[in-house]
């Protein structure tokens, strides 16, 4: 993106205002931010829906894979860069009766053979966890799992960009470090370019590569992970630092700083509970292992 | 002892296809309880709380609000009692206008205009989206309309709030806004009842933690109870994990410290008897 401005059909007002970015192949970049600065639009800008499926006006550059989104076909911005949205019942299709259907939509609608399609299907539930979801109807799902199939329907897509507007919103903390993770693998494993809008700053700091900063439509700081998380100016964007630096702020306030000598907190926040059923979590089909 | 807000006997639920989503519910909420409740994705959570408006029925088992079983009671007339914000705000909002969604409520309890209007006003306030009556909702952001959804319940001022997943896609400022309304709702004596996933919210602004698994209640306690080390294998086993706070505060041999404010506070006490 260079200087991208943008104005949904009908306003004036620029919801983007001058916005650079890049993401490259391989790399997670996350966009924090208040609410309302923007950060939803920057996602429907990146992935060319904005204008190409919802009108409005862009000015400024934006490629995607090379090619200004302006010039593109809808289908041309779909094959290359999937989008998460930010309610996973607007991306639902609402055509399929089972989750396993949902998931296959898009690599149908690739032209992919059956064979193909599979793998992906399997592939992507795999990588989420959710084979127990198989055969559910997706409209008869909880908020989270809508959202874990919503993300399963974007990665079997294998896009060479990928964005994702809060992906873990309606996950439980087990739900959120396992799709952080496996978007971690995801982008390192497909060398797929990630944008994510995100506000669990404590996600971000596993697994972006870089984070931005949107206020007011313009991007106010970029740069590494773990500089800009720790920026004091953080706070006063309306962004909540990761819980191991409010942790480290507050006891340090308190004069107490001393006795965190030697206690990694960042480590310490994902560390194993003994007992826990496996590793990363997942939805268990309710009810059918109480 | 008065009737308990809402209380919940043996309750199951069966979704369509035989999910069973509920399997034995035992649960007493007393008024001006301030309770949250927690879980894995698909354990129930929003399931349960959606038996206390007569939105579901149970399959098994009665519900009671203010000592009264629901039974067949309408929705309407529930909602006089219970006001329940959805998870999804577009589940929600119909109305081409903030104030015509916020009114919405208010105007079915048959409240007369100059009582409607300072319902929907203070309602607007406390969501912060006063000034802002005349927009349509689909043009405020996710973040606005889960307020705008919050304050149309808010503005029925029923004596029974249930919010569910009320800090979902909020920024620290839109949670510390539904933390205070959260506080000011108890301190006026309403049961506030939340479903919720982040657990620092659930910690520091709620009194008692429900924690859910596959359909049943496993952990009943106070924040401090809930997330002490005792309960972390409870928690895991349904995906869920204490705050940091509370795991540093395990680490640090300083007890249940399941928010920052007590783990500072933990510190400073230690800090002072050992001098």
């Amino acid at each position: 993106m260079r200087d991208a401005r943008y104005a949904y059909a009908g306003t004036s007002r620029q919801v983007l205002a001058g916005v650079d970015l890049d993401v490259e192949a391989g790399r997670v970049v996350a966009v924090v931010g208040p609410n309302e600065a923007g950060k939803s639009t920057l996602c429907l800008v990146a992935a060319g829906l904005a204008p190409i499926a919802i009108g409005g006006r862009l000015e400024g550059s934006v490629l995607l894979a090379g090619d200004e989104t302006a010039g593109l076909a809808a289908y041309q911005a779909a094959q290359r860069c999937g989008i998460l949205f930010q309610n996973p019942a607007t991306q639902l299709s609402g055509t399929t009766s089972t989750v396993w259907e949902e998931i296959a939509f898009g690599p149908r609608n690739l032209g992919l053979d059956i064979g193909a399609i599979v793998e992906r299907v399997e592939g992507a539930m795999a990588t989420l966890d959710i084979a127990g979801l198989a055969d559910r109807d997706p409209q008869r799902l909880s908020g989270g799992q809508a959202q874990l199939v919503a993300l399963a329907s974007v990665l079997a897509l294998r896009p060479s960009l990928l964005v994702l507007d809060e992906p873990t919103s309606q996950l439980d903390p087990a739900g959120t470090r396992l799709v952080g993770d496996a978007l971690g693998r995801f982008a390192a494993d497909n060398g797929t370019a990630v944008l994510l809008v995100e506000h669990k700053t404590g996600l971000v700091a596993r697994i972006a590569d870089e984070v931005a900063v949107l206020v007011g439509g313009r991007i106010v700081e970029h740069g590494p992970t773990a500089e800009i998380l720790r920026d004091p100016a953080l706070a006063e964007h309306g962004v909540d630092p990761p819980p191991a630096v409010r942790i480290e702020r507050a006891v340090a306030a308190a004069g107490r700083s001393g006795d965190l000598a030697g206690l990694d907190l960042a480590a310490l926040e994902v560390d194993p509970i003994a007992g826990a059923p496996r590793p990363t979590g997942a939805p268990l089909p309710t009810g059918a292992r109480a | 002892m008065s009737e308990p807000a809402i209380l919940v006997e043996n309750v199951a639920f069966d979704y369509p296809r035989g999910v069973r989503a509920l399997d034995g519910i035992d649960l007493r909420i007393d008024g001006g309880e301030r309770v949250v409740v927690v879980g894995q994705n698909g354990s129930g959570k929003s399931t349960l709380v959606r038996q206390f408006n007569g939105l579901l029925r149970p399959t098994a088992g009665s519900v009671s609000i203010n000592g009264r079983p629901i039974g067949r009671r309408h929705v309407a007339d529930l909602a006089r009692e219970v006001g329940l914000a959805f998870q999804n705000p577009d589940r929600q909002i119909f109305a081409g206008t903030v104030r015509a969604e916020v009114a919405f409520g208010p105007r079915n309890l048959g409240l007369g205009e100059t009582e409607r209007d300072a319902a929907v006003e203070r309602a607007l306030a406390t969501v912060g989206l006063a000034g802002d009556e005349a927009t349509n909702p689909y043009d405020l952001g996710f973040s606005r309309r889960k307020l705008l959804a919050l304050g149309s319940i808010l503005a029925m001022e029923t004596p029974i709030v249930i919010l569910d997943e009320p800090t979902t896609g909020q920024d620290a400022r839109g949670i510390e806004r539904v933390q205070r309304i959260v506080a000011d709702l108890s301190a006026a004596g309403r049961t506030v009842i939340a479903v919720s996933h982040d657990m620092r919210f659930v910690a520091e602004s709620f009194e008692r933690v429900v924690v859910m698994r596959a359909g049943r209640i496993v952990l009943d306690g106070t924040p401090a109870e809930a997330f002490a080390e005792a309960a972390w294998p409870a928690l895991a086993s349904t995906y869920l994990e204490p705050p940091l706070a509370a795991r540093v505060g395990a680490r640090l041999g300083l007890g249940a410290t399941p928010t920052e404010a007590s783990l500072v506070g933990a510190l400073t006490t230690r800090a002072t008897a050992g001098r």
